[in-house]
């Protein structure tokens, strides 16, 4: 008897916590709120199981608890009763499952318009690069980074040199403007995270990842690293920068291109950079578009 | 129908001293408590560590002791420790262990000395991953899924050494596995006493049977990967290894996929996640109909549903990689399988309800333990329904969502069930019973603590509050409040912690000082309850094997004239 008043307690309760907890979604910034709303369904269908469920547990506690002359039922099957179990979770099932792959149809589906943005990760900071006037992000690899060409942009790639290299700064988005965030990392994996944006996805050594989104809500907001990079996980944190199109533009004329880094740098690294490069036999065509 | 080996008794190694009984005992029952008090000793380890991790969250800066390094090395060692070496050991080597031969009939497992090798497996593997604590650099701190690069590279706690010891432990503990579930499956298919067919079989047997299976198709996979990424460590290899930055210098490894390992481990750690759940699934299939008077509702659904689950659960392993940066194409596919899952698994959870609907229903502790299972299994399953569904994991996978929802579905939910076995079981394995308000007082802190725990959790979650973070730090989104409930789910943590003590201290007293259990407490119709003597002696069955005439679930027959009739009475 306890038990079955707890659990109708543990459900109604439940109920209540989710109604005053003050902990639940941050206001979204950008156009995923098809995700939010396959959570919400999924929501709804999960709590209408879960109160039923259990409070048909509960009744059934009370109601069947052993007491003197009381026995229980022999009836080792009922195929029909679990027949339309199996139908209406079924149906339950497939009600979630498709906001949940509608809204993943977008997800992987990239607008052609997309601007392209990188986000560079390594233990445990985040840097960021912008294609420049051409549009297209040189190409670039762990085995060219040295002391002046920290994010590995290969020197000999003529699309990197307008690359707009931002090392230690915040990322900035125009508001309203699909982006495709191509995501790199110098180390270990990493995962680009801005909970206010919904989507995220890891970073991974060795071959660029990517997401797409667009920001709905000027402000500031914080990155973090989702994936355990190690002793530093959580301090790895930056900002990213929502703004209108035109303060985005007025900041990205105030930032440097690999070019500039280039011509600053001293001739003995210079050298170093292109011994690095190794490579009279790299195509320059490696470019990422 | 089996009945050569079950009826041969040549197979059966008989002790001649204390050692060859107790210590290299090649009788199942003495190697289920051994594997048992083993993987509760390691179990109390990762509890301890648990309640470290709770004490750095739930009041940051207060330990100053434990540094983000040994966070990340408890909260590393504390998952591998709870999936592998304590759930997966306790439920098939210690459970899986003692009911398969009495359950079926059976005089022990068909290859005794094989099953007490694996046995000394399993504690070489517990040995080597204890090691780790001790050798320099303490041990690994990558997470329990031991991800590369970051598991073998600068920057990870125990990426030198503590690695070597969990990836060597690994293997063993594989090995031992692989020498336990060969027993496991060749005894149920071939041991089966006469008329045991497989469809009179209690679901417990069903459940840890499948549950082999999985394991010896699944294990491979994190055997593979521990060696491969042992010679990725110590050979110069680069399986998993790209270029990369390492303590300031480009890495001589390339062309390695951090992602290969991924899929190997998931391959393993998805089906790992039912080869625990389907024995709990089993054993509290039995506990529900002993206790509830009543025969389990829809067996040979039932039964269908523990063997269409385990195949499933092979098709399902990327949906832990849905923001990995694999193909994301692929999310189409696995979030289908996953959410196909649901449904035999919903099923089981009806019968379980369907089992108690219009049953007798009993209270007793090992019932509660039964019934609180229920309740966090049908939590922990719908909120898999929300990573399961592709697009809604996007911004909950890595936050204390996912902490939340394993822990209910495969922490808390077989640990319920591990209770309950234990308190159910225990009359006959000692042949003494425990306190009954001990029992009570033990099972209502631990249910309500660990909803306590976990139910908060989730909502932090759905805010973005990431997990493996040593502190929170300062993050706009994180409100003061989500500090405060940090420190309230670790005072829950730690009256939970506090509980267990009533556990270990009424099982312990219990053995020595508890009244005599009488040989069918609870009036079982299986066979484990029909032995000549109790506890059971070697041989199990004295001169003459058990003739089982019916399935394990006749309570309350009409016109019987008790509320339960076992499998060895005959037929009208």
């Amino acid at each position: 008897m306890p038990i079955a008043v707890a659990i109708a307690v543990l459900v109604f309760g439940s109920v209540a916590f989710h109604l005053l907890s003050p902990w639940w979604r941050t206001p979204i910034a950008s156009n995923w709120g098809s995700i939010d709303s396959a959570l919400d369904v999924t929501l709804w269908i999960c709590a209408a199981a879960f109160v039923l469920l259990n409070l048909f547990l509960a009744w059934a506690l009370v109601r069947y608890r052993h007491r003197p002359g009381h026995h229980a039922h022999y009836e080792p099957e009922n195929s029909r009763l679990e027949k339309r179990l199996t139908f209406w979770t079924a149906i339950g099932i497939a009600g979630m499952l498709a906001p949940g792959l509608a809204a993943w149809g977008k997800f992987v589906s990239v607008p052609k318009d997309a601007t392209i943005i990188e986000a560079v990760g390594q233990q445990w900071q985040w840097s960021f690069r912008y294609p420049g006037p051409d549009g297209v992000l040189g190409a670039a690899a762990v085995k060219y980074v040295t002391p002046d060409n920290v994010l590995g942009l290969d020197p000999l790639d003529p699309y990197g040199r307008d690359d707009l290299l931002i090392e230690t700064g915040d990322l900035h988005l125009p508001l309203g403007k699909p982006v495709k965030i191509l995501l790199r990392s110098k180390d270990v994996l990493h995962d680009f995270y801005v909970p206010e944006f919904r989507a995220k996805m890891d970073l991974v050594p060795g071959i660029v990842t990517y997401f797409w989104m667009t920001p709905t809500k000027t402000g500031t907001f914080d990155i973090l690293c989702a994936e355990l990079c190690g002793t530093g996980h959580h301090q790895m944190r930056g900002k990213v920068v929502v703004e209108t199109p035109k303060a985005f533009a007025a900041w990205q004329a105030q930032q440097s291109s690999f070019g500039q880094i280039l011509a600053e740098a001293p001739p003995a690294a210079m050298s170093i950079l292109l011994i690095k490069a190794n490579a009279c036999t790299v195509p320059a065509s490696w470019s990422i578009r | 129908m089996a009945t050569t080996l079950a009826d041969d008794l040549r197979p059966l190694h008989h002790p001649h001293s204390w050692v060859t009984r107790y210590i290299w005992s090649q009788d199942h029952k003495v190697i289920a408590i051994q594997y048992s008090c083993t993987a509760i000793a390691i179990g109390l380890v990762a509890l301890v560590l648990s309640a470290l991790m709770r004490l750095q969250l739930g009041f940051p800066g207060a330990f100053p002791a434990i540094t983000p390094d040994n966070y990340l090395q408890f909260v590393s060692m504390h998952g591998m420790i709870m999936v592998v070496y304590l759930l997966t050991a306790l439920l098939l080597g210690g459970f899986g262990n003692y009911l398969i031969p009495l359950m079926i009939g059976a005089r022990d497992m068909v290859f005794p000395f094989v099953n007490m090798l694996s046995y000394w497996f399993y504690l070489l593997s517990v040995i080597v991953l204890v090691a780790g604590f001790f050798v320099p650099g303490g041990p690994t701190g990558a997470g329990w899924t031991l991800y590369p690069p970051q598991a073998i590279s600068e920057g990870t706690p125990g990426h030198q050494w503590g690695i070597v010891t969990m990836l060597v432990s690994l293997a063993i503990f594989v090995a031992a596995f692989t020498m336990g579930g060969l027993n496991y499956v060749t005894t149920v298919l071939q041991a089966r006493t006469r008329g045991m067919t497989l469809m009179r079989m209690p679901l417990s047997v069903w459940g840890i049977f499948t549950a082999s299976v999985m394991g010896l198709l699944a294990f491979p996979a994190l055997f593979v990967a521990a060696i491969m990424m042992l010679f990725d460590h110590l050979a110069g290899t680069s399986f998993f290894m790209p270029t990369m930055q390492s303590a300031g210098a480009i890495t001589s490894t390339q062309g390695g996929s951090p992602l290969l390992f991924q899929h190997l481990f998931w391959f393993f750690g998805h089906p790992e996640v039912y080869i625990v759940a389907l024995p709990a699934f089993g054993i509290v299939s039995d506990l529900v109909s002993v206790h509830a008077r009543r025969n389990i509702f829809g067996y040979r659904m039932m039964v269908w549903a523990i063997v269409i689950i385990g195949a499933l659960s092979f098709l399902v392993w990327a949906h832990h990689m849905y923001v990995s940066g694999m193909n994301p194409y692929f999310g189409f596919f696995f979030a289908t399988s996953t959410l196909i899952i649901a449904i035999p698994t919903a099923i089981k959870v009806y019968n379980w309800m369907l089992t108690l609907w219009r049953g007798n229903i009993h209270m007793r502790v090992p019932m509660l333990f039964a019934i609180a299972f229920i309740f966090t299994f049908i939590h922990g399953g719908l909120s898999g329904l929300f990573l399961g569904n592709v697009s809604v994991d996007v911004p909950l996978s890595d936050t204390f969502f996912v902490v939340a929802h394993f822990h209910m579905v495969m922490g808390v939910s077989p640990v319920l069930v591990i209770f309950g076995a234990i308190y159910h079981w225990y009359p006959k394995i000692t042949g003494r019973m425990w306190n009954e308000t001990l029992g009570k007082l033990h099972f209502w802190i631990t249910f309500l603590g660990v909803y306590a725990i976990f139910l908060p959790m989730h909502y932090l979650g759905i805010l973005g509050v990431p997990r493996r973070y040593y502190a929170l730090g300062q993050a706009d989104f994180i409100p003061p409040s989500v500090h405060l409930a940090n420190q309230w789910i670790s005072i829950a943590a730690l009256a939970v912690f506090a509980a267990q003590s009533l556990f270990f201290f009424n099982m312990i007293w219990s053995l020595f000082r508890g009244p005599k259990a009488d040989p069918n407490p609870w009036g079982a119709a299986s066979l484990e309850w029909q032995t000549p003597q109790t506890p059971p002696a070697h041989g199990n069955w004295g001169p003459k094997l058990p003739i089982v005439y019916r399935w394990a679930y006749d309570y309350s027959v009409p016109g019987a004239e008790r509320d339960f009739i076992p499998q060895t009475e005959p037929r009208a």
